[in-house]
């Protein structure tokens, strides 16, 4: 049953958006996050909606995949939306009671659900067109001038790629606790909210200790195996910009700057 | 030939805390093996079998007594990393010691530790990957590999090494007989064709019809050290301390005991049967009928 649950939403491809070098790609979303807030006309946001459209159909990622990354954000954009329009002062439209619509609260909450839109689905495009392995190679390797400041960048890799590697394995093993507790009657489907989350006591503490435990095993096999920190170490794949990540960057890169510039 | 490991009077305890008082895992062994050996470690469990391998390669480091690896002292800490090279470790479980996402990023992991070079690492896994005979696994996610694929996967990994040894610390406990069956195929393959030596440490007693020496584990003390057929002529003492001979040379006992004239030294399940064949066809009328089993 926990089999279906899929973490980092990645949708395997061969399109240019899923060859490009994983650090292009993070560096072009923030680029156009950048570009995003910078935004004030419509004609910005327009052409802000065209950039999305049109990545998204070089990446071949649907519509109904990008709309589906706004659902858990929805609330929030509501929220956000509510608030700009009635607390924002300036010419009024519309009076009742407390409540007041302003010229400026419409054009600012529909320029923040568009801002929220934006950037979500921009961030969603990029996690659907890049595996997690690359995603943590290419933030380490953007971090890497932070090492000199001794921020723990290899360190932090390390384990997202680590805890990504353990992800199935531990979800099989709470599928096979789960299964083992309802054996001996265990219920953990029926009662109120607090009854379901006791009812998950007996299925975490086995797998935390389980956890522990593998984690210790883990430790040793990477040190019998030469580990010892990022230090001198050499990778199997490296990365290496192409023709396209300078011309896809130098897209973005022009994008902000213009929409810092002209808007 | 030279040494590959030499102990002497190697001693572990392990710290004890409020709860658990110390216990003395290793107790005065002294032991020597030879490069290109294949040598296998027996003893139930708490014999002290596995502390000995993690000695090997400096996971645990002597409470008293020396090991020494091709020369070096595992006590000498800038000597670490080349020990640990040179001495390949699999673990029991193959899960807990696979490191990555993909096959060949796994088996990439030692070698990058190590410094060598991109093209190097490269060549490194797919040799690794070819001797090990998953090569058309390369890019699979280890999680949805079997067991047994799983462990010749970690043998790999130690294999991108380039080690002198490789020690499988209980490396098929976990696994059901077909993938121990490809694990052992590999390794003898492995000691054969590139002349690693091998310390197998199991409880399974078949798995030491093909060493060339057994030394076998009590209480933290070597109590047996031989070739397979004059360990397992001890049947008696090894049943004293809760080990059995491998079934073939439990049969072949049975068989003489009933009153056939058989050898009962023969280890793998081909000589086995060569023995009892030749029994029946040498003197049909003076065996008895053998009691089945």
């Amino acid at each position: 049953m926990l089999k279906d649950i899929t973490l980092g939403q990645y949708f395997p491809g061969t399109t240019l958006a899923h060859r490009l070098d994983p650090r292009t790609k993070i560096l072009a979303v923030v680029c156009y996050i950048v570009a995003i807030f910078n935004c004030h006309s419509a004609w910005a946001y327009g052409l802000m909606v065209l950039t999305l459209v049109v990545s998204a159909r070089v990446s071949k990622v649907s519509a109904k995949a990008l709309l589906r990354g706004l659902k858990p954000v929805l609330f929030i954009i509501a929220f956000t939306a509510v608030l700009n329009l009635f607390y924002t002062p300036g010419t009024t439209l519309w009076r009742w009671g407390v409540l007041n619509v302003t010229h400026e609260g419409v054009v600012m909450a529909a320029s923040m659900i568009a801002r929220i839109a934006l950037l979500i689905t921009g961030t969603f495009l990029l996690t659907y067109t890049t595996s997690p392995i690359q995603l943590t190679d290419g933030l380490e390797n953007l971090m890497g001038p932070l090492k000199r400041l001794h921020a723990p960048v290899h360190e932090l890799a390390m384990m997202m790629s680590i805890a990504l590697r353990f992800i199935p394995t531990l979800i099989e093993e709470t599928d096979k606790i789960m299964s083992a507790q309802k054996a001996r009657g265990a219920d953990f489907e029926s009662g109120g909210l607090v009854q379901r989350a006791k009812a998950l006591i007996p299925l975490l503490v086995p797998l935390f200790i389980s956890a522990f435990r593998r984690a210790d095993e883990l430790a040793t096999a990477m040190e019998c195996r030469c580990y010892h920190g990022g230090e001198g170490r050499t990778k199997l794949h490296v990365l290496h910009y192409q023709t396209r990540d300078y011309a896809v960057l130098a897209f973005y890169l022009a994008l902000a700057v213009g929409v810092i510039v002209l808007d | 030939m030279s040494k590959i490991f030499q102990t002497d009077n190697l001693t572990y305890t392990y710290p004890g805390d409020e709860e658990m008082p110390p216990t003395v895992a290793l107790d005065g062994v002294t032991l020597d093996i030879e490069r290109g050996s294949f040598v296998v470690v027996l003893g139930h469990n708490g014999s002290g079998k596995s502390t000995l391998a993690k000695t090997f390669n400096a996971v645990l480091l002597p409470s008293g007594g020396t090991v020494y690896v091709d020369g070096m002292d595992t006590a000498d800490e800038a000597l670490l990393l080349e020990i640990r090279r040179r001495i390949g470790m699999v673990f029991q479980n193959p899960d807990n010691q696979i490191v990555a996402n993909v096959v060949e990023e796994d088996v990439a992991f030692a070698p990058e530790n190590l410094g060598v070079p991109t093209e190097e690492i490269r060549r490194r896994v797919d040799d690794a990957l070819e001797a090990v005979g998953m090569t058309e696994f390369t890019l699979h996610a280890p999680h949805l590999l079997s067991g047994g694929q799983k462990q010749r996967i970690a043998i790999a990994g130690v294999l991108a090494m380039l080690p002198e040894c490789i020690v499988l610390d209980e490396a098929t406990a976990m696994l059901d007989p077909m993938g121990r069956r490809e694990v052992l195929n590999v390794i003898e393959g492995l000691h054969r064709e590139k002349n690693i030596t091998v310390v197998l440490i199991t409880h399974h007693m078949n798995e030491a019809q093909h060493a060339d020496r057994v030394v076998v584990m009590n209480d933290g003390h070597l109590v047996m050290d031989g070739t397979p057929k004059a360990v397992f002529a001890r049947a008696r003492e090894l049943r004293d301390i809760g080990l059995a001979v491998p079934d073939t040379v439990a049969l072949l006992r049975e068989l003489k005991a009933a009153g056939m004239d058989v050898p009962v030294d023969a280890i793998t399940v081909g000589d086995c049967a060569d023995a009892i064949v030749r029994a029946f066809s040498g003197s049909t009328s003076a065996a008895g009928q053998p009691k089945s089993r």
